[in-house]
């Protein structure tokens, strides 16, 4: 079933939706869309309830409508729909659960600014919980600007777009260390003025005003300047969830590489090519799990390979059929 | 000469000094270190141009101070949900107010001062100052009666809305009254804040009923002076100490106001100096008795 020669890269995962059939070959890419537009939607419900409950009691359908006033106003009066407040950088679930984004608690902390145990608490859960599940799975199943630069991912392979002017995939940390440095020397949160995942996800909940033109230039410059360019190489955010993760248990691992035919597909597809040859092609190591901490664990290459090739499993998992 | 080096082919010949692995790790370590001294310089600079906080967007109660408050606050918008009023906002980019911090506009809508805040409750950090449990010491900004050639009271009118719908009536804005010299008949009720007791909620600058609001809140630091570190008040001091504290004063005597306690310059009303001409181009002439002229004739 070795890939037809000369077959364009622009469609990647045709074989697999060959072996497998569509569903299972997009099985975790409509995972992780469900996931990322299901937590917005959790943070989304309470605010638009809230809108729509204005509206519609100072409307004239709620005069045709009675049930549907009664049941709004029911639910108005026991504190309306809010099961997620704020936003990725601070939040609280169902009233009990605080949240804070480990990231922009480093931040404050270099800007000189000891915050309150509610914040301490929230951010040690998250990093706790990323430390675990691995860092850069905020990333590509959790982030916002993700769906933003795949979206520029897949344009640019459907439109044959080459042009790539990437900058080093070390640059990030170069940037990680860059906000923190800015954050000491301005005594503020400075990279939040600019942050454009904190931007995007804020936008989205509580108004987007001119940022929508931070996530345009996002877009362009993954489309038309850098393959991966923001995700891959820029974002210190996706930089500071990679370190976070470096000891991750949930992992991608290729224990069926002997069936690997080389068709490609995988590094097509990957946000970060790099991270698959080690554990594939036995590149200095002999497990088969993907051990680099760059893997968003996003699973698009257990989707797209019609040999079966990879499986999401443990760090330590050393199955391998080779 | 035992140490080869790179020029020298005859010690060396297959070994170059920086292999090109290392040539492109020390490259890409460079570049990463100078995109994040770049990074860190713009995004310092445009931290620094941007951090200023328009006049007119008031922080919710119990804010640290501008500068801590940008360390403090993660944008995260929870007293924004937490207001019932629908007060705060977060600032989105393009708003004149640091990106994603929280902010209310007194004249949209004001502060109702909630007596259990609840605002401040559910920051995480600390930005809104949890120690804040009484309202009435909040100190969103101040309000300053700003155009007195607008206010209807000093037109001579009774308006008064600003001072019937503050919170803190008599005490933070009161109304002080005044001759009213164009009239020379009626008196004028002045609108005057007091610093010791304005919130900066925003209740008068919101009921201000000028198109434009006569009255409106500045931030604390852009509305009020400071006296210099070193300025005492005499009358304060000596109230204090209860006594002068630089001892009796030189006494001199003043020209026509002799044996009249030192101090004392009223004049009684036999004692007016009478003027020396009378201005004949006045058709008023000056009464006979002193004050002052109010050319009210009935």
């Amino acid at each position: 079933m070795s890939r037809a020669a000369g077959k364009p890269l622009s469609r990647p995962g045709q074989d697999a939706i060959a072996q497998k059939g569509w569903l299972a070959a997009h099985k975790w890419l409509l995972l992780r869309r469900v996931s990322q537009l299901g937590i917005l939607a959790l943070f989304l419900i309470g605010p638009c309830f809230h809108h729509f409950a204005q509206w519609f009691t100072a409307s004239r359908h709620a005069a045709r409508w009675p049930a549907v006033a009664d049941l709004v106003e029911k639910i108005r009066e026991s504190g309306g729909l809010w099961f997620v407040k704020g936003n990725l950088a601070s939040s609280l679930t169902l009233d009990v659960l605080p949240l804070t984004d480990p990231y922009i608690f480093l931040q404050m902390l270099a800007a000189g600014f000891t915050p309150a145990a509610t914040a301490v608490t929230g951010a040690a859960i998250v990093a706790v919980f990323y430390l675990l599940v691995g860092g850069r799975v905020f990333c590509s199943w959790v982030c916002p600007v993700n769906m933003i630069t795949d979206a520029a991912a897949w344009t640019r392979r459907r439109f044959g777009i080459h042009a790539n002017h990437a900058p080093p995939a070390n640059t990030r940390y170069g940037f990680l260390a860059g906000t923190l440095i800015a954050a000491a020397v301005t005594g503020t949160l400075a990279w939040e003025w600019l942050n454009p995942v904190a931007i995007a996800h804020r936008g989205l909940i509580f108004g987007m005003g001119a940022g929508i033109w931070f996530l345009v230039i996002v877009f362009v410059y993954d489309l038309l300047f850098a393959q991966r360019g923001w995700c891959g190489r820029l974002c210190p955010m996706g930089a500071f969830y990679s370190l976070l993760g470096k000891t991750a248990l949930l992992r991608v691992a290729a224990p069926k590489r002997a069936a690997c035919n080389d068709c490609m597909d995988c590094f097509a597809v990957c946000p970060e090519p790099q991270v698959i040859r080690p554990a594939l092609k036995k590149a200095g190591q002999e497990s088969p799990v993907i051990r680099a901490a760059l893997c968003t664990t996003c699973g698009r290459c257990i989707d797209v390979c019609g040999q079966k090739v990879f499986r999401l499993t443990h760090r330590f998992d050393q199955r391998s059929s080779s | 000469m035992s140490v080869a080096r790179p020029t020298d082919r005859a010690d060396a010949p297959e070994k170059p000094a920086v292999s090109p692995a290392r040539r492109k790790f020390l490259a890409g370590m460079a570049g990463a270190a100078g995109g994040g001294c770049l990074m860190a310089l713009g995004v310092g600079l445009y931290a620094r141009q941007n951090r200023a906080l328009a006049a007119q967007a008031l922080r919710p109660p119990g804010a640290l101070p501008e500068g801590d408050f940008l360390a403090a606050c993660t944008r995260c918008g929870l007293c924004v949900r937490a207001c019932p009023y629908d007060t705060l906002k977060l600032a989105a980019p393009g708003d004149p107010v640091p990106t994603g911090t929280p902010y209310f506009t007194a004249r949209d809508i004001p502060c109702e001062m909630c007596e259990d805040i609840p605002c401040i409750k559910p920051c995480p950090t600390g930005a809104l100052d949890p120690e804040l449990t009484d309202i009435a010491a909040s100190r969103m900004g101040l309000a300053v009666l700003i155009d007195h050639e607008t206010c209807l009271n000093f037109l001579g009118l009774r308006c008064d809305v600003c001072y019937r719908v503050c919170p803190a009536i008599d005490k933070a804005i009161t109304l002080e009254r005044q001759h009213n010299a164009r009239s020379d008949r009626h008196a004028m009720l002045l609108p005057t804040v007091h610093s010791g007791h304005c919130t900066g909620c925003g209740k008068c600058e919101a009921a201000c009923v000028l198109e434009e609001a006569a009255i409106k809140i500045l931030p604390a630091p852009l509305a009020q002076g400071r006296l210099g570190e070193h300025y005492r008040k005499g009358w304060e001091e000596r109230e204090k100490h209860g006594g002068s504290l630089i001892g009796e004063q030189v006494e001199l005597p003043v020209r026509g106001l002799e044996g009249k306690p030192y101090g004392d310059s009223r004049v009684g009303d036999d004692e007016s100096p009478k003027p020396e001409q009378e201005d004949p181009a006045d058709e008023h002439p000056t009464p006979s008795h002193p004050g002052i002229n109010s050319r009210w004739q009935p």
